[in-house]
């Protein structure tokens, strides 16, 4: 059978994307930024996941405002970098995991989750740059990716309840894929910033330690967690941080957290990084 | 009734909710547009030309000639789709928001580098009063 054993939670930031496709990691600016994921480069190899389910948004890339679905999720067999105004990252083509994702969209339907099929998407920075930064520059991605694209840009996102309840029944209908697979959740974005107004550049420390803190202890409560209070306290792209409850949703009540980091800043953002790995 | 919208109270921030995505629909599927390589290079040739095939107000084509993107985003933009401007002119994401703040691109990029904008005295319009 399917198994769950780990949840992966970072930010994605379009400018470290840039820094490594522009072989910048070592400039004084990024390196304290990629010393943070060294330790995770390393856990990946060795735990060699078969399927992750990339919890992430797009940004104007695959869906303008013609189309907002709230939940989409990727079904087809490949899925190509996009363009997002500068050309397309320079990274290998995302290999989706078709007959995964089909029995996940049957059974997450009948459980109440109403999810938008996308059988051609291309996918942008949200999706690619997490997996530069786990596994840096392959040639091919050495995993298979089923994107599931969670809807940020257009307000109201999915309440951070209805995200970690998501994520627990994506466990149960994983659980019950009859292929013998090691299948990993990520869920990306945050943590605190603001790229817009006069109020961009807003940073909260506090917010994001304590949000570390509580998505590994106590998930529950913090999912309960206001859209008003992301905005005013992580600012206005902070509420991105809905995304890592649905990976929370998705591991055990009780995880063993094998990695912590924080940084600030990239770019305008700050950045946060957690590995979880779920009871053997 | 009206919808709550909390959100109003934050100061210097513009939430991109329905209603401001119905008013910047063509703003921002002109942005959208500059996705493709060709388009990009027909808006840089002529930008007024480029701007005018869009039912676009005249007040979003001035905004985005002007690349003031807090008129933009007050007039429906959303920052997503706006970056696709800035992504064309080939200027950094941290510059483009540099230009909301009023602070040169110089002290922008020191403030981050110093921790960010502290929450304190920016989580609400009526605090602040």
């Amino acid at each position: 059978m399917a198994r769950i054993t780990a949840g992966v939670a970072t930010s994605h930031v379009p400018a470290i994307g840039a820094a490594i496709d522009l072989g910048k990691v070592a400039e004084p600016y990024w390196a304290p930024l990629f010393k943070g994921y060294e330790f995770s480069k390393r856990w990946i190899a060795a735990q060699k996941p078969d399927v992750v389910f990339l919890v992430y948004n797009d940004h104007a890339s695959a869906f303008s405002l013609d189309i907002v679905p709230t939940f989409a999720i990727g079904c087809a067999p490949e899925f190509q970098p996009a363009d997002e105004g500068w050309g397309p990252r320079k990274v290998p083509v995302v290999k989706g995991h078709p007959e995964l994702a089909a029995h996940v969209t049957q059974s997450l339907v009948q459980s109440d989750f109403d999810l938008t099929v996308v059988n051609r998407m291309d996918v942008d920075h949200g999706l690619t740059v997490p997996l530069s930064l786990l596994f840096g520059q392959p040639k091919a991605w050495p995993v298979k990716v089923i994107p599931l694209a969670v809807n940020v840009v257009l307000y109201p996102p999915p309440s951070g309840r209805r995200c970690f309840e998501l994520g627990k029944a994506l466990r149960r209908t994983v659980e019950s894929f009859d292929q013998d697979l090691n299948v990993q959740v990520w869920g990306t974005g945050g943590m605190s910033h603001q790229l817009q107004g006069p109020r961009a550049g807003l940073i909260n420390k506090d917010f994001d330690q304590r949000f570390l803190d509580r998505i590994v202890t106590e998930p529950e409560a913090l999912a309960a967690t206001p859209h008003i209070d992301y905005v005013r306290e992580a600012g206005s792209e902070g509420i991105e941080l809905v995304m890592w409850l649905i990976m929370r949703g998705a591991l055990a009540p009780t995880v063993k957290q094998v990695h912590r980091f924080y940084h600030v800043p990239a770019s305008n953002t700050a950045v946060g990084h957690l590995i979880l790995e779920n009871p053997t | 009734m009206p919808l709550a919208k909390p959100y109003l109270d934050v100061p210097g921030t513009t939430i991109f909710d329905a209603d401001q995505a119905r008013v910047g629909y063509h703003l921002n599927m002109f942005c959208m547009s500059l996705m493709k390589a060709p388009n990009r290079e027909r808006f840089k040739a002529d930008q007024r030309a480029y701007l005018d095939e869009w039912p676009m107000s005249e007040d979003q084509k001035l905004a985005v000639l002007a690349r003031d993107y807090n008129r933009m985003i007050s007039l429906g933009g959303n920052i997503y789709f706006l970056a696709k401007i800035f992504s064309t002119d080939g200027q950094s994401f941290q510059n483009a928001a540099s230009t909301m703040t009023g602070l040169t691109q110089q002290e922008y990029a020191e403030m981050m580098l110093k921790g960010g904008r502290s929450p304190e005295g920016n989580r609400s319009i009526r605090e602040k009063r």
